[in-house]
């Protein structure tokens, strides 16, 4: 390696090679170890005690499962309704926060709070607040004379209530970053578009908006994924209930897991992970395509 | 490299032990290690167990460990199990379930045991594989039916029905009186299975050899008229509008709550419940009675029991010895005096030579006519075939809750039974 030519490509490395074995060993035990055997055990009957080599029978099985289709769809309408809900909801609180109002800087945390509760705990609570007759939100619609709906035992409701809790609980960390997006807009555009003559939402349309796309993207993805791979909000709140009826991906995957089925949920893991590969890649690249022609 | 961790975590795993074996040499005793699951009636007596057995044997010396419940629970004993990391005793469900963990690979037989003399074969059946016994009992067991309020029963004036006609008919006049008939809890999923599952002693009289077909694959829960009539009762109960308003949010404890002090009639349930009563409502177990599932015909009326969880040896056990010696204390009468020292019985007791106690609450006593001579009980089809379907539970939420028809939802739960037999690589299937 020293004989080599010198250039910056090939320069021996400060470090000598022992030096990355210890992280080595980690990343190849704890990652690509299991991540390989998971590719293995996917094709597999296994019991943890024994298996049986069955081909793609397990994907075969994953896609006849009743109620995954249900989950597949549940899980992309959950995705898209969270990550609309953040952009919207996190870009007006942003322009909000960023406007000269009282008490910007408590506001700002109080909105950012909910972010930093364990999402079991948010769960729980709201489990409690949404029960049809003793829940604190149905009470206080009564005192209104409007009967509350079952929020999450109505089979139609229950995944959108859980996506708004999803909402209520991220909605800050869309805030943030739309924040520090909306103060990176250099003041020069508002000040030329003044002197033009803009409304204020002219002002949002032609200046804001396009110039706080990277916070836009950033948000998208991040909650686009988070909403894809969401699993722990909706196993404290509905476990997938009534029925099957708020069931994703990952719960169905939990549900295959717990009743000892392991080839068959690793196998729904690599679906998963392929989903999530087949539409969040084409979303970052179009989501990304003109940031360099800012 | 993977040879080289091999053997640094053989180096330590060998450390360990050494250090655990010197430990144990200076105590001058055995310690045993026994997982159990946490629940209510489990750590109490399972403690009082342990503290009579170590006054009993000094230089014995049990550390108790607990787990969750339910697929959690499951998941931690096939891990353990799987990964040899199994505590010395453990406690598990006889039946499906136990046919599920291997216990041919991975438990130790005790069918030689002088002990299995005194237990029911009824029991022994059941923690069985292999032509060999596995378990010894540490429970009682159990019965699954209806729980009902004895005081609103004599308000209305109504009577324990014995067909599905008659218990239709008490509904009719609990919910005229404008009380909630049948309380369901279907927060906790697993309380929506009972009319599903308690209904199987109607279907053993109907087709005795279901079990043994549907095992084989060849008797379906959607083409046995008789089979599917459990869904088709869960769904009955919904459509005539008998359930509590909060059906869909309630949990377990809200339902033992509301059949004991009279929220509601009826709370299809297993009589390991009537444990909790005094719990969760102080005062009113003498409220709460019991019978088994209504059925076609009241001379055939008899009751679906369930058989309690067992207590095993790992294969993996430390000192063979001072295990079984637990397991023979467990098993004998003297483990079930301190048992009703310490919880509510909840059904006869599966060991020769246990007593129940003599002021039992009415639920308890209420079953015990299925058992005597001229009574009728039979087993959950769970302790019959090595089959049960893990996603039961939803579906029947779904079908008593009016989301899916109760054939369509037999026919779904017959793929899953599908599923599970595969799994379990039975032949036929």
């Amino acid at each position: 390696m020293a004989s080599a030519p010198t250039t910056a490509r090939s320069r021996p490395s400060t470090y000598p090679v022992w030096f990355f074995l210890p992280a080595a060993i980690i990343y190849g035990a704890l990652f690509l170890a299991p991540t390989f055997a998971s590719l293995y055990f996917s094709l597999t009957r296994w019991t943890l005690f024994n298996s049986v080599f069955i081909g793609f029978e397990n994907f075969a099985q994953f896609f006849r499962e009743p109620f995954l289709i249900k989950g597949l769809i549940n899980t992309v309408l959950y995705a898209v309704v969270t990550s609309t809900l953040k952009v919207v909801i996190g870009m007006g609180l942003a322009l909000l926060l960023t406007s000269n109002i009282i008490a910007r800087g408590y506001l700002r945390s109080v909105v950012f709070f909910p972010v930093l509760v364990s999402t079991v705990g948010v769960g729980i609570t709201f489990t409690v607040l949404m029960h049809p007759t003793n829940g604190m939100i149905n009470q206080g619609l009564a005192l209104m004379g409007i009967k509350g709906p079952g929020w999450l035992t109505d089979p139609n409701l229950a995944l959108f209530s859980v996506a708004l809790v999803d909402v209520w609980k991220g909605v800050g960390l869309a805030t943030v970053i739309y924040i520090a997006g909306l103060v990176a807009i250099p003041r020069d555009y508002y000040e030329a578009a003044r002197i033009d003559g803009a409304t204020s939402w002219q002002n949002f349309w032609h200046v804001t908006l396009p110039l706080s796309r990277p916070a836009t993207a950033t948000v998208i993805t991040l909650s686009f994924i988070g909403g894809l791979r969401t699993f722990d909000l909706i196993w404290a709140m509905t476990k997938g209930g009534p029925g099957f009826a708020s069931d994703t991906v990952a719960s169905v995957i939990y549900k295959q897991y717990q009743a000892g089925f392991y080839g068959l949920s690793t196998a729904g893991n690599v679906v998963l992970f392929i989903l999530i590969g087949i539409l969040v890649v084409p979303l970052t690249m179009f989501l990304n395509r003109k940031q360099g022609h800012e | 490299m993977i040879f080289n961790l091999k053997s640094i975590a053989l180096a330590g795993v060998g450390a360990i032990a050494v250090l655990l074996a010197s430990g144990a040499a200076h105590a001058q005793s055995t310690t045993l290690t026994l997982l159990i699951d946490n629940g209510p009636q489990t750590v109490p007596v399972f403690e009082a167990y342990v503290a009579a057995f170590e006054a009993a044997n000094p230089d014995i010396n049990i550390e108790l460990e607990t787990r969750p419940g339910g697929g959690e629970g499951d998941n931690i004993v096939k891990t353990r199990l799987a990964a040899g990391a199994m505590a010395d005793i453990f406690t598990y469900n006889s039946g499906s379930l136990f046919q599920a963990i291997n216990p041919q690979q991975n438990m130790l037989p005790l069918t030689n045991e002088p002990w299995q003399a005194d237990v029911q074969d009824s029991f022994k059946s059941v923690v069985t594989s292999g032509g060999e016994v596995y378990g010894a009992p540490y429970a009682s067991a159990m019965g699954g039916g209806i729980l009902y309020n004895i005081p609103m029963y004599k308000e209305l004036g109504l009577t324990p029905p014995k067909t599905w006609d008659e218990f239709m008919a008490n509904n009719e006049k609990i919910k005229a009186a404008g009380k909630v008939a049948v309380i369901q809890t279907y927060a906790d999923t697993w309380t929506s299975q009972l009319f599903v599952l308690a209904d199987y002693y109607n279907v053993s009289t109907a087709q005795p050899d279901f079990a043994e077909k549907y095992t084989a694959g060849e008797a379906k829960y959607a083409t046995t008229p008789a089979a599917m009539q459990g869904f088709e009762r869960l769904q009955q109960v919904h459509d005539a509008g008998y359930l509590n308003e909060d059906f869909g949010a309630a949990t377990y404890n809200d339902g033992i709550r509301m059949v004991a002090t009279g929220e509601g009639a009826h709370y299809p349930m297993l009589t390991f419940a009537v444990g909790a009563i005094e719990e969760i409502a102080p005062g009113t177990s003498g409220n709460v009675g019991f019978f088994a599932q209504p059925g076609n015909s009241a001379d055939t009326n008899g009751l679906t029991t369930w058989m309690p969880d067992a207590v095993y040896i790992a294969k993996t056990v430390s000192n063979e010895e001072a295990a079984k010696k637990f397991l023979a204390y467990v098993a004998s009468p003297a483990a079930c005096e301190v048992r009703n020292a310490t919880v509510e019985p909840t059904g006869p007791y599966l060991v020769k030579g246990c007593e129940l106690p003599a002021n039992l609450p009415p639920a308890v006593t209420d079953m015990l006519p299925y058992f005597a001579d001229g009574g009728h009980n039979g087993p959950a089809l769970e302790f019959l075939s090595p089959i049960k379907g893990p996603a039961l539970e939803q579906i029947t939420v779904e079908v008593g809750s009016g989301i899916r028809p109760a054939a369509d939802g037999a026919a779904l739960y017959d793929e899953d039974v599908r599923k599970q037999a595969q799994q379990l690589g039975l032949p036929g299937w």
